[in-house]
């Protein structure tokens, strides 16, 4: 059997990497980006210099032979589903028995004037960074439109450059659509601290042109005009699927999937940023562009196409992402605008780079979700205490062996019992310090 | 603006620095030649008188020296001549006579005497111009560095000159020839004997004959370790400098003897006595690690692992390598390193440390048990609590140079497999030569017949002494910081980094916990570990990272933006910390997860 994959990002590698493991299937893995896989998200280190291109790539290039993963590098312009055929770019074809579609995302565009003039560009590929290399020397000032994660990651690059940056946020504070405010408020503080023109309510309306075609101003939506060789496209993403559109299989926003991944086509697949759920879990949103559920989803297709069929679930939700200096994980249900019956503990360091958050329910005192600023929390135990409902007051007396920080870093969990304690007039004592065994004690335990 | 003075200060530093040893003229006249004996006294002032060096005026230390060795020679024919003739009554033969290494000394001790010029009329000018004005300057660079945010400082590391390393044609290059150049010299260094280098070169074909043939590596291309037309010029001229320091070191320092003579102050005040090379290299070994320390300190403020860990480095480096010894010898006892362990110390069983030791005294048999008790009991019993990094991130002197003087340079370190490969090949090798050496030294000592086999102890000795103790540590080891990264020696050669790894790998409550599922596999991890573990495999699978290498610098765990690694100690999981995958995968009843 031939199993075609479209995209060598990490929903595509997982999956071939996974069906390997699985079976003995001939393996194509078709990009149009770049030769090997390399870790989208250390695209910016790059850029800031952490990194070369080479050690963004997890694997080393013999490790595809080994493994008899084909790669090949063409576009796929179209899918003929009824033949099983591809036609690529050079303008061969390729026929698959089963066609794995992971073709990842593309940048935002809300119909902009300008916003196809040479300098503006997102940031999601290589080819993305390339252009940002391109444009970087002599540029004097670059303007970001978006306040999402993509969006402070390219503000940070510029930073880390020396660039001056404008940084356009629709939310009266940065990803507060997401974040809870106090979280909120802490990263808005950290970008206008480190001297980036960070900019709430602000919206693009126009890109201007120098005359040759590339992109040397811009208008807000309060009417100033700011003059800048890069801008910036961070609202976000969508599915890429623009090459689907002729085709038969069903798409929405993105492809549209069943719970095991498979289109309305048989034998083609799709999984990663590209697809949606038709049915997403409760709580879940049927497209979830990151980089953890690209790769469940990848383990879970082998799966499904080497004959053993199991349901994509994602389970508890978890993310993390750095915002500048300020690490961020969140392991749960926290919501930007929680319902009634979410009552929060909240922590704050005096320093205002670090804090905890824990939420439960109000109601029957279970725990439903962390969110960790500058801190580090044990994502298993975590994890854990949500799925079996633990009660908030056994989460807290246990909460130093979530703790993840490293040796000799200050434990803040007294801290926030001392928050619940004032919060609920009880009288919560810290039974568990930081510290690896009674972790694993707790983690081996079964689950009733 | 600050820093780009203090930049400038340490170059005139260096510059001066670099100098000093060529700034004297030399003059010998029949005051300052060194002598240890009336007959060596005489015998030199006659060859002296013979030749007409006395008073003439040198301006190169080069030819200075050429002539004064060519002077002792003939003095050592006289003495010889001579000693044929008869000894004088209760005079021992090698007590009369001028051995070679006898030479060697004199011409340092003397070259050192008849320097005159601004350098020996003013040491503690010239050591404040040099080594006072580059701690200043590079204070000054440093300093202003604890006024940015805490947090992750690796901007622009790979567009600097000075860090984004080499090629992989450069670094074969700069390995090959310094190879190559350690065999030739060898030959010579062993008296003209083809053995010793031919044996060694038989062995690293051997060892690239198991990694690319056996173990199959030769189409394993590794990823390029850099583009090819980016090569860090100013990282290329460091690690010239650096070789040539150590080479000068090691086996020319008579060359070096301006150093020795502003370092002369120091070392009065702590030990007494006038400065040696190995003198002048400890006062630099421990100043570099200070002043580097303390930028190691400023670059990860936010993490206090890091701060205590440098801070105790800098502690034992100061403290028991260098001030402790000179103490030491200051008070009559033998000069001792508490925190050295064999087979680093690799002379520890050496007849002459042995015979020291058990000369001195209560104190000196306190040193001589103290010494075997950290090899077989301290080792193991720490290394099983705390994984090797309690010696080599917390104490170790070379551990501690590559953690401050060699932090610039920790992504620089090879993460291919063929590299791990290479590795434990070499690392072993050095390993049971340095134990097979100890063996045959021991043997040497109690039975008194040197020779075992085919083979002299004193050969083997020598060589290991050569090959290993500077070429492989000091050469290559730091001057490959560069070229190579910071852990070259740590990595591919520390004998007792090879005896803690089998402890750790096989029997430690050490490893590295990955975090679930965070990893993104960025590979900031991977790029930043200077022992060149591809810690990222680990991590994006979910598994904990138990290697052999690992120092335990927690570097990697500093730098991962996901807060996704810890170094931690746990007993509970002992049997299972190597395999059990932690990851978020996917789970259902009937599927298991493969590795």
């Amino acid at each position: 059997m031939h199993i075609v994959i479209i995209g060598n990002g990490i929903s595509g590698v997982t999956a071939a990497r996974y069906i390997r493991k699985l079976s003995d299937h001939k393996i194509t893995m078709i990009s149009a980006e770049t030769d090997y896989f390399f870790s989208r998200t250390a695209l910016m280190y790059i850029y800031m210099g952490h990194m070369r291109f080479e050690d963004t790539q997890p694997y080393e290039p013999w490790f595809w032979e080994k493994n008899r993963i084909d790669l090949l590098r063409a576009r796929v312009q179209q899918v003929k589903t009824a033949s099983k055929e591809l036609v690529l770019d050079n303008g061969k074809t390729i026929t698959y028995d089963k066609l794995v579609l992971a073709t990842g995302s593309a940048s935002n565009k809300f119909g902009w004037p300008g916003q196809d003039l040479d300098g503006v560009h997102g940031l999601y590929s290589y080819q993305d960074l390339e252009a940002m290399e391109r444009h970087s020397a002599g540029l004097k000032k670059a303007v970001i439109v978006g306040g999402g994660l993509i969006g402070i990651e390219m503000a940070e690059m510029f930073h880390a450059r020396h660039i001056p940056v404008t940084f356009l946020v629709r939310e009266t504070k940065y990803w507060n659509n997401v974040l809870p405010p106090e979280e909120s408020a802490m990263v808005s503080r950290h970008i206008l601290e480190n001297g980036i023109d960070l900019r709430f309510e602000t919206e693009l309306k126009e890109i201007h042109d120098d005359g040759s075609g590339k992109a040397c101003a811009i208008t807000t939506s309060k009417g100033e005009r700011i003059e800048c060789g890069f801008v910036g496209l961070t609202a976000g993403v969508h599915p890429n699927i623009n090459f689907l559109k002729d085709g038969d299989l069903k798409l929405e926003k993105g492809i549209v999937i069943n719970e095991y991944l498979e289109t309305n086509i048989a034998d083609v697949y799709a999984i990663g940023d590209c697809a949606q759920l038709s049915e997403p879990r409760p709580g879940r949103r049927p497209i979830e562009a990151i980089w953890y559920t690209g790769r469940m989803m990848g383990e879970t297709v082998a799966y499904n196409i080497c004959g053993k069929k199991i349901a994509y679930d994602p389970g508890i939700w978890f993310n993390s992402a750095k915002f500048i200096d300020i690490e961020y994980q969140v392991y749960g249900t926290l919501l930007a605008k929680p319902p009634e019956n979410h009552q929060a503990i909240y922590w704050e360091h005096k320093e205002g780079r670090k804090s905890i958050r824990i939420v439960y329910d109000r109601n029957n005192s279970q725990v439903l979700g962390f969110n960790l600023m500058g801190v580090r929390y044990r994502h298993e135990v975590c994890e854990k205490w949500i799925k079996e409902k633990t009660n908030i007051e056994t989460v807290l007396q246990q909460l130093g062996m979530a703790n993840f920080d490293p040796e000799f870093y200050k434990e803040y969990e007294a801290e926030v019992i001392t928050q619940y304690n004032q919060q609920t007039g009880k009288n919560i004592q810290l039974k568990r310090k930081r510290g690896l065994d009674a972790a694993l004690r707790f983690l081996k335990k079964m689950t009733p | 603006m600050i820093q780009k003075i203090g930049i400038g200060l340490f170059l005139v530093a260096l510059a001066i620095f670099t100098l000093i040893p060529v700034l004297d003229h030399h003059v010998l006249n029949t005051d300052n030649i060194y002598t240890e004996s009336d007959y060596h006294k005489k015998a030199i002032f006659e060859a002296a008188e013979e030749n007409g060096m006395l008073g003439k005026d040198y301006a190169s230390n080069i030819t200075f020296i050429k002539d004064y060795k060519q002077l002792l020679k003939t003095a050592q024919s006289k003495l010889e001549e001579q000693a044929k003739a008869g000894l004088p009554e209760g005079v021992g033969e090698w007590d009369f006579k001028l051995g070679d290494w006898k030479i060697k000394d004199y011409v340092i001790k003397t070259s050192k005497q008849a320097s005159v010029g601004p350098v020996s009329a003013n040491p503690g000018l010239f050591w404040w111009l040099s080594i006072g004005l580059g701690i200043i300057g590079g204070l000054l660079y440093i300093l202003p560095l604890f006024k940015s945010f805490p947090g992750i400082k690796h901007n622009g590391i790979f567009q600097d000159p000075m860090t984004r390393g080499l090629s992989v044609g450069w670094r074969g290059l700069f390995l090959g020839s310094t190879i190559v150049g350690i065999l030739i010299y060898g030959y010579s260094y062993m008296g003209n004997d083809l053995f010793w280098s031919l044996g060694t070169l038989a062995v690293i074909l051997f060892i690239t004959f198991m990694v690319f043939i056996v173990q199959k590596s030769a189409k394993n291309t590794p990823a390029k370790s850099a583009s090819p037309s980016v090569t860090a010029w100013l990282g290329i001229f460091s690690g010239i400098y650096l070789i040539l320091f150590y080479i000068l070191l090691y086996w020319a320092p008579q060359y070096l003897t301006g150093w020795m003579t502003i370092a002369d102050p120091l070392s009065k005040m702590l030990n007494g006595g006038e400065a040696s090379q190995w003198f002048v290299y400890g006062m630099l070994y421990t100043i570099i690690m200070l002043v580097m320390g303390i930028r190691m300190i400023s670059k990860y403020r936010h993490n206090n692992y890091q701060m205590i860990r440098t801070a105790s480095v800098m502690f034992f480096q100061t403290a028991f390598a260098f001030i402790l010894p000179e103490i030491l010898v200051r008070l009559n006892y033998p000069y001792y390193d508490f925190k050295n362990i064999w087979p680093l110390d690799y002379d520890f069983f050496f007849d002459w440390n042995l015979n020291q030791l058990m000369s001195s005294g209560k104190m000196g048999i306190f040193m001589l048990v103290w010494g075997i008790v950290l090899i077989i009991i301290g080792v193991p019993l720490f290394t099983f609590f705390f994984g090797k990094r309690w010696y080599c991130s917390w104490v170790c002197g070379c551990g501690g140079l590559a953690e401050t003087l060699g932090d610039p340079y920790r992504q620089l370190s090879d993460k291919s497999l063929r590299a791990w490969k290479y590795e434990r090949w070499i690392i072993h090798g050095v390993m049971v030569f340095a134990v097979l050496m100890t063996i045959m030294v021991l043997y040497t000592y109690f039975t008194g017949s040197s020779n075992i086999l085919f083979l002299s102890s004193d050969s083997v000795r020598t060589w290991y002494g050569f090959l290993i103790g500077s070429a492989f540590a000091g050469v290559v080891g730091t001057g490959f910081y560069p070229l190579m990264g910071n852990r070259v020696w740590c990595r591919f050669g520390c004998p007792l980094a090879g005896y803690f790894g089998l402890i750790q790998r096989f029997r430690s409550k050490f490893r590295i916990t990955t975090n679930g599922g965070q990893c993104i596999s960025c590979g900031n991890c991977s790029t930043y570990c200077e022992m060149g573990i591809d810690v990222r495999a680990y991590a994006q699978k979910g598994q904990n990272i138990v290697r052999a290498s690992c120092v335990g610098c927690g570097v990697c765990a500093a730098v991962c933006p996901r807060g996704v690694l810890r170094l931690e100690n746990g007993s509970v999981d002992i049997a299972e910390r190597t395999t059990e995958l932690k990851a978020i995968h996917i789970s259902k009843e009937g599927v298991s997860i493969l590795q």
